[in-house]
């Protein structure tokens, strides 16, 4: 095996024999599968009638905008979980220089960049497993409850399916932005707090402001978390905000979240990876 | 049997900003003999060692294992094993994960996680998280990680820091059997006593800069030697020496003069009149003259 495979074996194992990926794997579902459920039980009563508008008070007129209701809810495992591979990217990372472990890593192998590469692979790997665990939150228990309405969940429609890879593909490439933070920023708790703020209040305000225009529209679908959702294709966020501009396709949208994956990853490389370990 | 390479240090330098912490160092050290790394804190040990493995950047110099940089090793943990002073284990990961994260990485057998962690007496808690070990026991796992390649060099820094007497005599026979098995040892520390049972060569740093270089009998001189001369009219007795020119200090048990013959005491006080209670030659030990050549010399 060539020391790039046996890197990412390690990586892997890394990442296996500790708590922290089942932990973060366990509320990454739990939560998707509770706001997933919920909005879903809220808005397919609401269309079904079972829930009178005048009770949640949104005026029933709302409702029309939000076009089809599956997409939405099957959404929310990217455009809220995105967090979560993030994390675990970011700690990963960060870990290595809290715990001094790149030490006895960069003994076995001597080769820094390999072993960066490896983490990025690994943890790609690690954000797809990510993306089908908060998917399986947001289809399985969101899509269980619409059926239960009787609104139609939309399983048999390929256009399903494609956003589900596309999901996939966006959980994967924010765990790779996640290495590329804890190598910017290798101060654990300055990366938690970095993406924590930043996922939460940051970015959501950016979006939100820059859809008041048209020109700061289009910088702000530039925005990590407005490619994100333009690469999956629905979100909750768009449905808010239906007077921005036309989003990005959804290639653009993912390429754009590799380029801040790459560009993260190759600063952090040479402003703390190829250091000193000391 | 693996075989020891050469280490060898040539040129090596390391300055952190405006501060040299290593200059100029130039030594090897043998296979088949333990090699002692010997400074006080703050002498550029640890720095050399971590250059010597490829952690360190040198601003200039070479460091190498048979003529081969770390960095250039096919098959670097199963030449070199290190273990560093620091703690690099992930506190929730267990001993035995730790050490096969390093196994699959290195491509070594998983059996022989089980292997080093016997061999340094850890196999009963090698389920359990290194968050709860002791600082002994975290030695001997850095231990376990060197010794997994079952390399043919071993670079300890500071190895005995922190073991209780048992594992510091465990460590010396440890020591002794590898360097018999014709592997290269070289053990740092901040103190002679710790390893002056073990090594056969010593490599003396201070101040970054190398002070003395040779085997461990080459420290054994009486440059530093004294003499203690004590007598029940004491003041006389520190008159004659006065008068004679012999500088002195009061210990407690007599005058420690400055001289290494006993002879030459005996007979100022002779020619003064002075009955003589004691009179001895006081050797310098080895730890007097590791002493006198990392403080001796420069102005501290």
């Amino acid at each position: 095996m060539t020391s790039f495979l046996r890197s990412i074996a390690a990586e892997f194992a890394k990442i296996f024999t500790t708590r922290l990926w089942w932990i973060l794997a366990l509320v990454l579902f739990g939560y998707i599968g509770l706001l997933a459920g919920g909005l879903a039980a809220l808005f397919s009563g609401l269309q079904s009638g079972v829930i009178s508008p005048d009770t949640v008070n949104t005026g029933g007129g709302a409702l029309s905008g939000f076009g089809s209701l599956p997409p939405i809810i099957y959404s929310f495992a990217s455009s809220v979980g995105y967090v979560f591979p993030v994390l675990i990217g970011a700690l990963a990372t960060t870990g290595e220089f809290r715990h001094q472990t790149l030490t006895p890593t960069f003994l076995a192998i001597p080769r820094r960049g390999v072993v960066l590469g490896a983490k990025t692979v690994t943890l790609l790997l690690v954000g797809a497993a990510f993306g089908l665990i908060a998917l399986a939150a947001s289809v399985g228990i969101g899509g269980g409850v619409m059926s239960a309405f009787g609104v139609d969940a939309l399983l048999l429609d390929s256009e399903t399916w494609l956003l589900v890879a596309r999901s996939v593909l966006a959980m994967a490439l924010w765990a790779a932005i996640g290495v590329g933070l804890g190598v910017l920023v290798p101060n654990q708790v300055a990366s938690i707090v970095i993406v924590l703020a930043f996922t939460q209040f940051v970015e959501p305000l950016l979006r939100l402001a820059a859809s008041f225009l048209e020109v700061t529209a289009k910088i702000g679908n530039f925005l990590p978390g407005a490619a994100s959702d333009a690469l999956v294709g629905a979100s909750i966020f768009t449905v808010m905000n239906p007077a921005g501009a036309a989003p990005l396709d959804w290639w653009q949208g993912g390429l754009v979240l590799l380029g801040y994956a790459l560009v993260a990853t190759v600063i952090g490389y040479a402003v703390s990876w190829k250091k000193d370990v000391s | 049997m693996p075989t020891g390479a050469l280490i060898e240090f040539t040129n090596i330098s390391k300055r952190f900003g405006g501060v040299t912490a290593v200059n100029d160092l130039s030594f090897t050290v043998e296979p088949g003999r333990v090699t002692g790394f010997l400074g006080p804190n703050g002498a550029g040990k640890t720095t050399s060692l971590r250059i010597l493995l490829g952690l360190v950047a040198a601003s200039s110099g070479t460091a190498t294992f048979g003529g081969v940089r770390y960095r250039d090793l096919p098959h670097p943990l199963k030449t070199v094993g290190a273990a560093l002073e620091a703690a690099s284990f992930h506190p929730g990961r267990s001993a035995r994960d730790h050490l096969g994260v390093y196994a699959i990485a290195a491509g070594l057998p998983r059996t022989r996680v089980l292997e080093v962690l016997t061999q340094v007496g850890l196999a009963a808690h090698a389920a359990q998280r290194v968050g709860g070990y002791s600082l002994g026991m975290r030695q001997r796992l850095g231990l376990a990680y060197a010794l997994l390649g079952d390399p043919g060099v071993l670079v300890l820094d500071e190895p005995i820091n922190g073991l209780d007497p048992e594992g510091i005599r465990w460590i010396r026979g440890f020591l002794r059997d590898m360097a018999a098995e014709g592997r290269t040892i070289l053990v740092s520390s901040h103190l002679l006593s710790e390893v002056q049972q073990s090594v056969d060569d010593v490599v003396i740093i201070a101040r970054g800069e190398l002070v003395h270089l040779g085997p461990l009998s080459s420290l054994d001189t009486d440059a530093a030697a004294q003499t203690i001369v004590d007598s029940p009219d004491r003041e006389n007795l520190a008159t004659a020496l006065t008068a004679a020119g012999i500088t002195f200090t009061t210990g407690r048990t007599g005058l420690i003069a400055a001289t290494s013959d006993p002879a030459l005491l005996g007979h100022l006080a002779f020619e003064a009149g002075v009955e003589l209670s004691v009179l001895h030659r006081q050797k310098a030990g080895l730890e007097d003259s590791f002493l006198a050549l990392v403080g001796g010399g420069h102005s501290l």
